[in-house]
């Protein structure tokens, strides 16, 4: 049930196409990549580079650069707890001890059923933490147990 | 028809004003009312959101924190009509914590339809630009300049001064980029002005490109602000169909347009030069300075680069002149400053008042200490290249100067409050670690020091060494505060600093 289109290099084409005009197109074209496949193809670094004409070592520094962007397929779920100062005096090394443990997997890792457990230094919700960016949506206030309520969701959506 | 508000702001949506909406919305029907639902930005007030506003004849009336099971009796006990309820706070407007701020920048946030083009307009939306126009490019920054008006974004830098080396540049193009990467932890200000009343900064952007004879402007805007992102662009749509923004701005025959441009989760990418790179479309990293953004910035172009609130302050500057901003404020630091209280703190939120308030203030009257209802013990302000003060070291004034002879500074405004179950060894680690994690890599102190800062942390934590790894740490800072070329490494050290020094106890040391 994934949102996103299966990568080919031709709808990769059709992407990278409506981008080049874009001034300082490199890193636009990236996001635009991901936002339609979940996430950037390795076949997409030399078609990235000719379309872009720029070299490929420079798409692959702008690809291993930055946090946001993936090399590997979108999971089925993302679980993204925020652990900056303001949600730590607020219990957020709680939440991600609950979180690791309900998925089975440490902080950076994707569980067995397909949900990627992530740390993120603010989401702008500081007055309102512990915070969190489940599958794109902000919560505020969490508490241990409401982790639990939230994961257990995504599962029963999943399976 | 009664109005209702219920915020939209995505802080109140992360703690469940979508539903309360919607509940509202048919509940009332179900009664047989005929509500008109206004999805308004955040007052602020974030401990009671979401926070449902009823417009009763004009004057508006509060509830919060709202929960959805509360609708119902709300609903029963008559808030259509104003009435009474536990929840109620009464008139809005007459609420003490608001009522004791001075909001300028914020004037508008929480009060209109962030979309609408009749409240913006209503409530005096675009007079700043208007006068702008009947002005010379020089007299708008002069007038800038003489507001006393400095950069929201950490360096206090002051706007008019930028402005003007903008304007003085000779060049074929010229650009604003808009600084709207907020990755302070315990801020949220750019994000509620961009969600809450998003014209302004639009408007406050054209000021500023028309002054200084830049057609182009960009918003840099992290993409862990979805909904402002969202927002934003809508109103750049609007404001090109009003004809704010385009060919032709309000009739003027001059050309400025706006278009926003996503992060992609880097921190440092907050500091100017490495935005430039980003928005530039490469790897974020710092560039050294000379020469500055206002001479060769984007694309190598004149570039003005000023915070969210900065910009969204101009507007103000310009309807009312520089003389009413520059009457508030004290010493060098004029004007309003958007304090966010943040962390554990009892009332979380905004509070926009003239410089000079005393943190103490923010923290115990404003916030009404902790949310845990412990005893406060450590605040970190202004993010987290920010210095940590005790608990009994509140009294400082919080303007530029004061806090900067406090050790400390203002950054973009963020105050994280903590209770006495903090670890300060612990904060100081994390300021090592997130260091490690957001270094763009540019200078080996930044990107190795912090990393062998958190080990050697993690040594005193032990207790391995203790004295021996003190001083190397103390080196450690010492190298990165003096070998960084920018703060992101320069200023991690006064952090850690900060805690060491005041809380040796929690380092295994002598209190
Ligand atoms: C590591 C680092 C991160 C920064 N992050 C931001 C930020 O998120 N937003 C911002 O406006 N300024 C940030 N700054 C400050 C900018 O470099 C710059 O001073 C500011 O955008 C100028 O605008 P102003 O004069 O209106 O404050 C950061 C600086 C550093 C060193
Ligand atoms: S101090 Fe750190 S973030 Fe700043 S330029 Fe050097 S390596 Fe990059
Ligand atoms: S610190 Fe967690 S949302 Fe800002």
């Amino acid at each position: 049930m994934s949102a996103f289109a299966p990568w080919t290099t031709e709808r990769a084409e059709a992407v990278v196409t409506q981008c080049a005009s874009r001034p300082g197109p490199v890193l636009l074209t990236l996001q635009a990549l991901q936002l339609e496949f979940g996430y950037v193809h390795p076949d997409a670094v030399p078609l990235v580079a000719r379309s872009l004409n720029v070299s490929r070592a420079e798409v692959h520094g702008v690809l291993t650069y930055y946090h946001d962007l993936r090399t590997s397929p979108a999971p089925a779920h993302s679980v993204r707890i925020c652990v900056a100062e303001a949600c730590q005096s607020v219990g957020s090394r709680d939440l991600m001890h609950r979180a690791e443990s309900e998925l089975g997997v440490s902080v950076g890792e994707r569980s067995s059923d397909t949900i990627d457990l992530e740390a993120v230094y603010c989401l702008g919700n500081c007055a309102l933490g512990p915070a969190a960016l489940v599958d794109g949506q902000l919560l505020g206030r969490l508490s241990p147990p409401q982790m639990s309520e939230v994961i257990a969701a995504l599962r029963s959506e999943t399976a | 028809m009664i109005t209702v508000y219920v915020p939209g702001d995505s802080a109140a949506r992360s703690v469940g004003a979508d539903t309360i909406a919607t509940h509202l919305v048919a509940g009332a029907a179900a009664r047989g009312h005929d509500v008109r639902l206004v999805r308004n930005g955040s007052r602020g007030m974030l401990w009671l959101e979401p926070f449902v506003e009823v417009d009763v004849n004009g004057t508006r009336f509060g509830y919060g924190p709202v929960t959805s099971d509360d609708v119902d009796s709300l609903l029963d006990a008559g808030i259509l009509e104003g009435a009474h309820h536990p929840l109620a706070h009464g008139t809005v407007d007459q609420i003490e914590w608001l009522a004791r701020q001075q909001r300028v920048t914020f004037a508008r946030v929480g009060v209109i339809d962030p979309l609408s083009v009749a409240d913006y307009e209503a409530h005096g939306g675009l007079a700043g630009l208007r006068r702008a126009l009947t002005l010379a490019d020089e007299d708008v920054v002069a007038e800038v300049l003489a507001s006393g008006l400095r950069g929201r974004g950490g360096a206090g830098f002051p706007a008019g001064i930028k402005w003007r080396t903008v304007l003085e540049a000779q060049s074929d193009q010229k650009y604003v980029c808009c600084n709207a990467d907020e990755g302070d932890s315990g801020t949220f200000a750019d994000r509620m002005l961009m969600e809450g009343d998003p014209f302004t900064l639009l408007e406050g952007m054209t000021i500023a490109g028309l002054s200084v004879g830049a057609t182009q402007g960009y918003v840099y805007l992290r993409s862990e602000y979805p909904d402002a992102i969202t927002r934003l662009n809508e109103a750049i749509t609007i404001a090109r169909t009003e004809g704010w923004l385009g060919n032709d701005v309000l009739g003027s025959g001059r050309v400025f347009d706006v278009e926003v441009r996503e992060g992609a989760g880097s921190y440092v990418c907050g500091e100017e030069t490495a935005m430039l790179e980003s928005l530039e479309g490469r790897r974020g990293m710092v560039r050294p300075k000379p020469p500055v953004p206002a001479l060769q910035g984007l694309f190598g172009k004149p570039t003005v680069i000023n915070n969210v609130l900065t910009l969204a302050s101009v507007p103000m500057v310009l309807a009312d002149g520089a003389s009413a901003y520059q009457s508030l404020g004290t010493g060098r630091s004029r004007g309003t400053q958007v304090f966010q209280l943040a962390g554990n703190i009892a009332r979380g939120g905004i509070v926009e008042t003239a410089f000079g308030v005393s943190l103490s203030e923010l923290v115990n009257d404003f916030g009404a200490g902790t949310r845990s209802g412990r005893p406060v013990r450590a605040v970190q302000v202004g993010g987290p290249l920010g210095a940590y003060l005790r608990a009994d070291a509140l009294d400082v004034a919080m303007d530029y100067e004061a806090l900067a002879d406090a050790g400390a500074m203002l950054g973009h405004g963020g105050i994280v409050v903590f209770d006495d179950t903090v670890d300060m060894a612990q904060q100081a680690r994390f300021a090592m670690e997130f260091c490690a994690v957001e270094s763009c890599g540019k200078c080996t102190p930044c990107r190795i020091g912090s990393r062998r800062g958190v080990e050697v942390i993690d040594r005193v934590i032990a207790g391995v060494d203790r004295e021996a790894n003190l001083m190397l740490l103390d080196d450690l800072c010492t190298l990165m505060t003096d070998g960084s070329l920018c703060a992101m490494g320069g200023l991690t050290p006064l952090p850690v600093r900060s805690a060491l020094r005041q809380w040796p106890e929690d380092f295994g040391g002598n209190s």
